[in-house]
């Protein structure tokens, strides 16, 4: 039994012109201790799969489909039953992470927060865990950190805190939402390896949600790619990025900017722009910016196609595209 | 997207504000006018015979304790809390807004001078201030429409000085700068058009405040003198009856309370309508 | 934290020498020789200026003032004309009734707000928080005089179960003393609570949709324990704020109330001395009345330091 079996998940938000889904029918599957990519642009769906996943949609927001996590189906169960998978078995890292902790706490007591809900340890217990765990995702002097707020840390410091929080009761499955987004460089790398490092010594699953392709590269063992609420490829990360068959994920690869590139070669942008939830097409979400749709595209929504072994993509116009050897 | 609903919504209760309170408000303005050309019975008039008479067809809302018509006392004082409310806020509108404008535009020591004086004015309560001035300068409503008048000055000067210093660090005003305007013109045909509505939101605002003020005043005997009429001041004439007829003290205390309310609304929701970005505060 | 404390006592005490200069300086202005107010209209000259030269009247501002300053800093707040005793006496008399009378309707305020603001923003955009800003834009447009006259014609005249006004003295016990108090307290803070109660609704508002909220959600915190122990606390920055703003409300609405209610506190000292041209009691419980607003404001800025660990030293 795997340990997260997405099936047909659906979310749909309130907004100013009616409901609309975010999420539409995405379907995927997490075993125990693997590490998977989830990748798109901002407002492709990805992190109100994350949301839905924690029961942490926005008010209003309407779930279907269904979420089982150890076989156990999260759709429709009650919050307080929630309360106690999150931060327990499921831990997440969210973007931000100048914004993301409590300005007024110390940060050893946020880490220690979890601890105390979900192990009942006690105060000074707490605390030395939290410690421990401050020491374990790299802050240097751990000891004394502990007891700064989080204005007195730097952006990749407060970033290792929130790790640790997300850590600390050692969670069979962590999602990381664009972990290093907002951080340098050189601290993206440092942070992503550690992550790895963690999820392999405690075989924890790790769902890495980024808009971008490199991250996704180097730290994962499957991927998905995800366009207007849909996944619309799937498959090994190696197998996809040697040939990455939909459209979509090949603009992507184009957008990147590449170091070294010459000083003629302008980045390749896919047109146009990604569409308002309300009006995503009813066929391929992808038809509008398509350099290769047809009419048959927007009929309806394109059939998974296996392009290589456990590589899947949801395109008619694979031949066209290049991805069939 | 979410905010887009959230500010649909929002001008929804914006308008229902808009209307109750515009209907509350124009009821004020018409008792008014209306007490201006015509009164039941004449307001000043005593009629010590028919004193705290109940209600009838004669007398809508019953006599006081000297026998004057508590319905056209009620219309005739709508008239005094406008006058009260207009000057007072008016005096607060054109000096606050022209020192806030100037603290905008010229910044430095000037800036800091007019907040220092605005901060101290405004910790300093307002009322506590006004019943000093009405008491040191005399009772009367001349001198309790100054002091109102005084205490809406920090209030305008503090909120007009925050939005022009919006304003100002705005494109448009840049490129007028560049244009080689004058900090005055700039002022004028830039700074004040776009913070106008805020200034009459607030004033709106204001002036259910100076209705309670000018009541409270009233009410102490340091306000509007008999024998012109006045909601606070038929208050306190009828704390005396308060036993026999206690209806007295409901009515002028009403009149204040939907008055007030209708103002308040009002510029809730001329807040929303006009300008759905602009965060509640309240 | 010593240049935060420093720099704040240093504004407290600036404030005050600013606030006794103003004071002075407007009761100065103040039309008519005591002397004269004290003697009668009918009084002869000579008898009116041997009375000013006694109460030192004749003397110059900047003497008088620091006469003034000196003697309250060593607790002697002079003579009243009117009533011809230590104005301290007369003061602290009086500050027995309205010192309660204004902790009991701060308190009364902060346990009303609080306890509707936080229903309200709970329940944001229900039924429930609908009528609760309903009931608050009521509680705004109300008079405390009018809704004091209310509650006395209610819970005194129709019901009886206290007095329509006046003050036993605390001599007469702690309970008819207290009970002579509840309802001005209640007139008093009504206004109050209803705009703490917007305030309130709209920063728990605020603050929860706060990254660092759903971080806590993500911990598995419950939706009240989120509150409780993350949204609350970071709510209490502007709740502090307009609390202190308003309990200089208070004080100045109990001259009023203290009026309907015939309570022997400060503002009805103050109202009565404004009547007798007391200058000496107006300018010292004046004085008071600012100081205590100012002390309150120098405590909120020491409560800030206390809840928001941004104010106080960068030194870890």
């Amino acid at each position: 039994m795997a340990l997260l079996e997405v099936e047909d998940l659906e979310v749909r938000l309130r907004t100013a012109r009616g409901m609309a889904a975010a999420v539409r029918g995405a379907s995927f599957a997490l075993e125990r201790g693997e590490s998977l990519g989830l990748v798109g642009e901002s407002g492709s769906g990805k992190s109100m799969t994350a949301l839905a996943l924690l029961g942490l949609l926005p008010e209003g927001a309407e779930l279907s489909g269904s979420i089982r996590f150890e076989g156990r189906e999260l759709v429709g169960l009650a919050e307080s039953e929630l309360c106690k998978l999150r931060g327990d078995r499921i831990g997440i890292v969210f973007q931000e992470p100048m914004t993301a902790l409590n300005p007024l706490h110390a940060v050893g007591r946020q880490v220690a927060e979890p601890l105390r809900l979900h192990r009942g340890l006690s105060n000074s217990a707490a605390r030395e865990a939290a410690i421990a765990l401050l020491d374990r995702v790299g802050l240097p002097d751990a000891a004394r950190r502990s007891h700064a707020y989080p204005h007195q840390l730097s952006g990749g410091q407060r970033q290792r805190v929130v790790i640790a929080m997300a850590l600390a009761c050692g969670p069979d499955l962590l999602i990381a939402d664009e972990p290093t987004t907002a951080l340098d460089v050189t601290l993206q790398r440092q942070i992503l390896d550690r992550l790895a490092e963690l999820s392999e010594e405690s075989g924890m699953a790790l769902l890495l949600i980024s808009h971008d392709l490199g991250v996704i590269a180097e730290n994962t063992r499957r991927m998905l790619v995800m366009y207007g609420g849909s996944i619309v490829e799937s498959g090994p990360t190696a197998a996809v990025l040697k040939r990455l068959a939909h459209p979509y994920s090949q603009g992507l690869l184009g957008a990147r900017p590449r170091l070294g590139a010459g000083r003629g070669n302008r980045l390749a942008t896919i047109p146009g722009s990604a569409p308002e939830l309300a009006e995503i097409p009813a066929g391929c979400p992808f038809v509008e910016r398509c350099r290769l749709a047809i009419d048959a595209c927007r009929a309806a929504p394109p059939p998974p196609e296996a392009v290589g072994p456990g590589h899947v993509a949801r395109c008619i116009r694979l031949d066209a595209a290049g991805a069939r050897p | 997207m979410s905010d887009l609903a959230l500010s649909f919504r929002r001008r929804a209760l914006g308008h229902a504000s808009f209307a109750v309170g515009g209907a509350l408000t124009l009821l004020l303005l018409l008792s008014a006018a209306l007490s201006l050309a015509w009164t039941p019975w004449p307001v000043y008039e005593l009629d010590i015979p028919h004193k705290l008479q109940l209600p009838s067809a004669a007398h809508w809302f019953g006599t006081d304790s000297l026998g004057r018509d508590v319905l056209s006392e009620l219309l005739a004082g709508a008239r005094t809390s406008i006058l009260v409310g207009v000057i007072a806020v008016g005096i607060g509108v054109v000096l606050g807004t022209a020192l806030g404008l100037i603290a905008a535009a010229r910044r430095g020591w000037l800036e800091e001078l007019v907040m220092r004086f605005s901060d101290f004015a405004f910790a300093f309560p307002a009322i506590l201030s006004a019943i000093m001035l009405s008491a040191l300068l005399g009772p009367g409503i001349v001198n309790s429409i100054v002091a109102i008048g005084i205490f809406n000055v920090p209030v305008f000067a503090r909120l007009t000085r925050a939005q022009a210093k919006a304003v100002w660090a705005r494109e448009f005003v840049l490129a007028a700068r560049a244009a080689g305007k004058g900090g005055f013109r700039i002022t004028l045909e830039h700074v004040l058009p776009n913070i106008l509505s805020v200034i009459v939101v607030q004033a709106t605002i204001q002036f259910a405040t100076a209705i309670l003020a000018e009541a409270a005043l009233s009410y102490l005997g340091l306000g509007t003198q008999p024998p012109q009429p006045s909601w606070g001041r038929m208050l306190n004439e009828a704390q005396l009856q308060l036993l026999q007829a206690p209806r007295l003290a409901i009515f002028p205390g009403l009149a204040i309370a939907l008055s007030v309310l209708g103002l308040n609304l009002l510029g809730d929701g001329l807040r929303d309508l006009l300008d759905p970005r602009l965060a509640r505060k309240r | 934290m010593g240049f935060f404390l420093a720099k704040r006592v240093a504004t407290f005490a600036a404030t005050l020498v600013a606030a006794s200069v103003l004071i002075f300086l407007v009761l100065e202005i103040l039309p008519g020789n005591p002397a004269q107010v004290i003697l009668g209209p009918d009084a002869p000259a000579s008898a009116v200026e041997a009375l000013a030269r006694k109460l030192g009247v004749d003397r110059p501002p900047v003497e008088r003032y620091l006469d003034w300053i000196g003697g309250l800093l060593r607790g002697d707040l002079g003579t009243s004309y009117a009533y011809g005793t230590p104005v301290g006496e007369i003061v602290a008399e009086r500050l027995a009734v309205s010192l309660p009378l204004a902790i009991l309707a701060m308190a009364l305020t902060a346990a009303l707000a609080l306890s509707a603001g936080i229903f309200a923003a709970a329940k944001h955009n229900t039924g429930g928080d609908i009528g609760v800003m309903a009931l608050s834009q009521l509680g705004i447009a109300i008079p405390s005089f009018w809704l004091a006259i209310l509650l006395i014609l209610f819970f005194a005249v129709e019901l009886r179960w206290v007095s329509a006004g006046g003050f036993p003295g605390w001599s007469a016990g702690f309970w008819p003393a207290l009970k002579a108090l509840i309802l001005p307290a209640v007139a008093l803070a009504a206004v109050q609570a209803a705009i703490l109660a917007r305030i309130t609704r709209s920063a728990v508002l605020e603050v929860s949709r706060e990254d660092f909220v759903r971080t806590a959600r993500a911990k598995g915190l419950s939706r009240g324990e989120t509150l409780r122990r993350h949204v609350l606390r970071n709510a209490m920055i502007p709740i502090v704020t307009i609390m202190g703003l308003q309990f200089a409300n208070l004080v100045a609405g109990a001259i009023v109330v203290e009026n309907v209610f015939y309570l022997p506190g400060l503002g009805r000292l103050m109202f009565q001395s404004i009547a007798n041209r007391d200058i000496a009691v107006i300018r010292d419980v004046v004085m008071l009345l600012a100081g205590m607003v100012v002390l309150v404001n120098f405590a909120v800025d020491l409560l800030y330091a206390a809840i928001d660990p941004r104010l106080r030293a960068q030194d870890v």
